[in-house]
């Protein structure tokens, strides 16, 4: 008799991720606000601090700068933290540390040092929490030289890139999604990977429009290809992973073939990653080859708000993009069954 | 006799009190014949700084050194006295004003030289200038301009030689203007409550760029700072080598032994301009006056008389210091200047190391 399939959830799979690196690195520690808490982070830190001991996993006062920069500095003398923002809208008080110090740490020395740090941060929105409790700000960090910006989709990424960021020898930013963690699947074994040689991946394959996101975006642009199978419409599917640096390479294959992208963010329209998407394809798509002008979808230029009609038409849905992309394509409306 | 040493035990940690005052510590130091020769070694180290910096500031005038410079003469007591009791595993950070940390560490003057023109034989081939100095073989692990911004940083290398256990620690120097940062309050709650090896040193030269202090903040002393996190504190005329040497002895023997952070707050005065090499503005406020006062409590000169007095140097040999620091610096100044620049691939090259940690 064949036995079930185990499946672990996204949060889980983070928490996964923690225990591994824990166990395997003895250079590996976690240091951020809430993580003796059994809420903060979800489940995806649940008991490390007593499974591995306090000294390792380090709950903080509220000093969000400091301990960025304390991350940093034991990072410069042979560790490999993780610090914790339970919220990308706190992180914001740590931008010094991470864009003008960690960043650009190995450049500005000459290419002599390295500053392992993992800067992990939550995104979390929704829930009426308004304009200051959900911003993912991804944009804001991929533009950064020298900082490393991953952002997993699925529960094996999480997991994984979760143990490439900190292995990496570069300082990454990794954002995962509350929204994700209802996300299960069957995890692989794990395979400690360099983040450098990971990218984009084409997560399901079609010749009629090509579909690009990350995170939760990600995630929306494999449930919106479904649904447009379903209306005849075949659609590349590309999840980003890593949004910094940014390599195009997949994107233009896929795009010289359906002639049309759609780039799906859950970040500002303004200066976004949709736009570099975008811009990425087009510098290196000969014209002629466009089926369609490429069109995004992204939020609102306007900060989150609280009151439930207006957050629902906040954020990008399934129904939005299957929308666009039946536009995109030429065909006016979804037929349903 | 001067009274240069003060601590928590019987001093406000308000206010600086005499050491405030230009008029005063012009005399030559008090000192022992015990400490003779590390103070002689420290008078060394004090004119090869003065004389890299001057050099510095000449090369600025003429308009060869471009990047912002920061020049710490007049400063060079705090960076000597304290290197004096960094060991090899400890781990120091700087500010903007950092040419004097990185020498008094042991950097070669050759590798500020070329770095301050920009070449890749510079500490930080020829990326960082002047504000971005590195040099993990003496311990110096980064300066930075960005004002408080390696305080945190400071702290978690203590964390890091706290987790290490072998009695090492992190220094952390930084101006008066950093005690207004956030990032310094953060840093010095977040250290005590981790009961981190950081020593936190203070050069209150009384200018943020051209803003006194009394104009920035309700006391002139920081040490109050110290004492609301808990943190033992001591304060010390910054330009008296041996009293400088004094309280870091005193705060390094309990950071080894585990006591956690200690700070110290050094009374110095800048006798250049924020930046530049001038002395006779200060990004437009003029403190003509002032400084000549603060001249005569020169580290340099106040401690060779000292010296002069106990036997322990003559006339020829204070000479001589000057004179070999002259032509160390010219040699270092002219290879520096024959030197290459970073090849055109360094831009992207250096950005991303690419590696991972390797294979247990």
């Amino acid at each position: 008799m064949k036995q079930a399939p185990v499946t672990t959830g996204y949060g889980a799979a983070i928490r996964d991720g923690f225990e591994y690196l824990l166990a395997n690195h003895s250079s590996v520690f976690t240091i951020g606000q809430g993580l003796w808490s059994p809420w903060y982070v979800g489940n995806s830190m649940t008991d490390l601090d007593s499974q591995f001991g306090r000294e390792r996993v380090i709950d903080t006062p509220v000093s969000e700068l400091g301990c960025t920069g304390a991350a940093l500095g034991a990072a410069l003398c042979g560790y490999r933290p993780i610090v914790i923002h339970p919220r990308v809208d706190f992180m914001l008080l740590a931008v010094d540390q991470i864009v003008t110090q960690a960043a650009k740490w190995r450049s500005m020395f000459g290419g002599q040092v390295a500053a392992p740090i993992t800067i992990r941060a939550i995104i979390n929105r929704g829930g009426e929490q308004g304009a200051q409790h959900s911003q993912s700000l991804q944009s804001w960090f991929a533009h950064i030289p020298g900082l490393r910006v991953v952002m997993p989709s699925t529960p094996t990424d999480a997991r994984d890139l979760l143990i490439a960021s900190v292995l990496s020898d570069d300082p990454v930013l990794y954002l995962d999604d509350r929204w994700l963690y209802g996300l299960e699947e069957e995890l692989p074994p794990i395979e400690e990977r360099n983040l450098a040689s990971e990218g984009p991946r084409l997560t399901r394959t079609g010749q009629d429009l090509t579909l690009v996101g990350s995170s939760y975006s990600a995630h929306l642009c494999r449930e919106a290809a479904a649904r447009l199978s379903a209306n005849g419409i075949e659609c590349d599917v590309i999840d980003i992973r890593v949004l910094n640096p940014l390599d195009a390479t997949l994107m233009i294959k896929s795009v010289k073939k359906t002639g049309r992208v759609l780039a799906v963010d859950g970040d500002w329209r303004s200066c976004g990653m949709a736009a570099e998407v975008i811009a990425s394809i087009v510098e290196a798509v000969d014209p002629r080859l466009m089926r369609a002008a490429p069109r995004r979808v992204t939020l609102p230029d306007a900060p989150a708000p609280t009151s439930n009609p207006l957050e629902r038409s906040y954020y990008p849905t399934v129904d939005y993009i299957v929308q666009r992309g039946l536009a995109l394509v030429g065909a006016q409306q979804e037929t349903f069954e | 006799m001067a009274v240069s040493v003060e601590s928590n035990v019987f001093r406000d940690a308000s206010s600086l009190g005499v050491l405030a005052d230009a008029e005063r510590y012009h005399e030559p130091l008090s000192i022992d014949k015990a400490d003779a020769d590390a103070l002689l070694s420290g008078l060394q180290r004090m004119i090869l700084i003065r004389v890299v910096e001057e050099k510095v500031g000449d090369m600025v005038s003429q308009g060869v050194v471009k990047c912002p410079c920061h020049l710490a003469i007049g400063q060079e007591a705090p960076a000597v006295g304290v290197a004096s009791y960094v060991k090899q595993g400890d781990r120091v950070f700087g500010a903007h004003r950092s040419h004097g940390h990185y020498l008094a560490l042991g950097g070669s003057p050759h590798g500020l030289l070329a770095e301050v023109q920009g070449k890749d034989t510079g500490v930080s081939r020829g990326m960082g200038g002047s504000m971005h100095l590195i040099d993990i073989p003496n311990g110096l692990f980064g300066t930075v301009p960005i004002v408080g911004a390696t305080i945190p940083i400071a702290v978690g290398a203590g964390l890091a030689a706290k987790m290490d256990g072998r009695g090492e620690m992190a220094v952390s120097f930084f101006g008066d203007g950093a005690t207004e940062e956030g990032a310094f309050h953060e840093s010095m709650n977040l250290a005590a409550v981790l009961n981190a090896p950081v020593l936190f040193v203070c050069e209150n030269n009384f200018f943020s760029s051209h803003l006194h202090i009394n104009l920035r903040q309700p006391d002139s002393s920081v040490c109050r700072y110290a004492e609301a996190h808990r943190i033992a504190w001591a304060r010390a005329d910054g330009n008296d080598l041996a009293a400088v040497r004094a309280v870091t002895k005193e705060a390094v023997d309990s950071i080894r032994a585990g006591g956690g952070p200690r700070f110290l707050e050094l009374v110095t005065y800048r006798w250049r301009g924020h930046v530049g090499h001038r002395e006779d503005e200060d990004v437009g406020v003029k403190r003509k006056d002032d400084l000549t006062r603060w001249k005569l409590r020169d580290p340099i000169s106040r401690l060779a008389v000292a010296l002069d007095r106990l036997g322990s140097l003559n006339r020829q040999q204070l000479k001589g210091f000057w004179t070999e620091s002259h032509a160390i610096v010219e040699e270092a100044w002219a290879t520096a200047t024959h030197d290459g620049y970073p090849p055109a691939k360094a831009l992207l090259s250096r950005v991303y190391s690419g590696t991972m940690a390797s294979k247990r």
